[in-house]
């Protein structure tokens, strides 16, 4: 059996998703998942991963177990979700029912070259979200799949993950700013005083 | 259960517990280890912390970020070996002035029984302290309470990165159980 070509734009999807984004927060694994969700409009409760590869989904499960009460999205990568793998084993232990995951999957590594990952070879992140523990996880291969992608990243109780096959695009360098100390107090700031819980008050 | 099967533990994971419950940490990421056999025991029963199961000590990284994010405050417990696992993790940590408070009980010391632990145990404070990490090694039960609470203080007000790293010697070597544990 052949695998249907991908057709779906990454820019597209990401745009589709954090429209109206709402009280939505914001993890953007590291490379084009972080310019994609850049390219959709910087946001404060966006946080842009500049490095510490495979670790997006965990920190959004840090995020998730610290605010119950909001929904949190992680938008990254095949091959940053493929560094950690064990992130879902540990988020279908934890079952924040307020987190949810995108893959955005290329089968490539888009920022060194477009080298093929492991899904290239077939490798089902879904598959192995679902084998976690996680309550759903699927896979969207084209347009007709869009639709519940987002009814489901915005409000079907998680922990869940949608892989969404995108085309091996190169596309512009839409950076969000590169300042990592000013990335977190910005994003915490905003959270807080949102929370009504007095941002920056730290002696 | 019986919290304390060796008399010479001491109070220490009492102690250190006790600090985690002051300075208001809500979540406790962790990699077992013998050592740290009685405070996951006191982190576990405590219904204000979540303890946190790790398949590798680099995931306590995001989990500890991502709750500094949120507003909380998430500490990370493992054995010294899971030091090599947080390497590029730490960059993160740096580069964002994330507070970060780590307790790594050490292997590859005296009376070490796996000569397979002592390279990465000797390179514990060097590879802590080149990803800017703060090394604050304890030898005395009684000094583990102070050294935690200074180091959540430290972190947490100044935005700083601490390891609290609890050597072998005072862990001593009934706390490794031969039996369940080459």
């Amino acid at each position: 059996m052949t695998k249907p070509p991908p057709t779906l734009h990454r820019r597209e999807v990401v745009a589709m998703l954090l429209a109206d984004r709402g009280d939505l927060l914001v993890v953007a694994g590291l490379g084009s998942p972080a310019w994609d969700c850049t390219a959709a409009g910087d946001h404060p409760l966006t946080f842009p991963l500049w490095g510490a590869m495979g670790q997006a989904a965990m920190t959004g499960l840090g995020l998730a177990l610290a605010r119950p009460e909001r929904r949190v999205l992680v938008v990254t990568g095949d091959g940053e979700a493929l560094m950690g793998l064990g992130a879902l084993a540990t988020i279908g232990v934890q079952r924040p029912g307020n987190l949810a995951l995108v893959v955005l999957d290329n089968e490539r590594y888009g920022e060194t070259g477009m080298q093929a990952t492991h899904t290239a070879h077939g490798v089902d992140l879904a598959g192995v979200a679902r084998a976690c523990g996680l309550p759903w996880a699927f896979t969207v291969t084209g347009p007709e799949g869009l639709p519940e992608l987002r009814e489901a990243i915005r409000a079907r109780p998680g922990p869940g993950m949608v892989v969404v096959k995108v085309l091996p695009e190169k596309l512009p360098l839409t950076f969000p700013p590169k300042d990592g100390a000013f990335l977190k107090s910005r994003f915490r700031d905003a959270l807080l005083a949102e929370e009504g819980e007095g941002a920056g008050t730290r002696p | 259960m019986d919290l304390h099967p060796h008399p010479t533990a001491d109070l220490w994971p009492a102690a250190a517990h006790g600090a985690l419950r002051t300075h208001g940490v809500r979540a406790v990421g962790y990699v077992p280890d013998a050592g740290l056999r009685e405070i996951l025991l006191l982190c576990q029963e405590d219904p204000a912390i979540r303890a946190v199961p790790l398949t590798t000590e680099e995931e306590g990284i995001g989990l500890a970020m991502g709750a500094w994010l949120g507003g909380e405050k998430a500490v990370l417990l493992f054995q010294s070996s899971g030091v090599g696992n947080l390497v590029n993790a730490l960059g993160a940590v740096r580069e964002c002035s994330f507070p970060l408070v780590m307790l790594a009980t050490m292997r590859g010391e005296e009376g070490e029984l796996n000569p397979w632990q002592v390279p990465m145990g000797r390179a514990v404070p060097a590879v802590l302290e080149a990803m800017g990490v703060l090394v604050r090694r304890v030898e005395e039960p009684g000094e583990v309470g102070p050294a935690m609470d200074a180091a959540l203080r430290l972190a947490y007000e100044s935005d700083a990165a601490v390891a609290v790293v609890l050597s072998q010697r005072m862990l001593g070597i009934k706390s490794f159980q031969p039996e369940v544990e080459p």
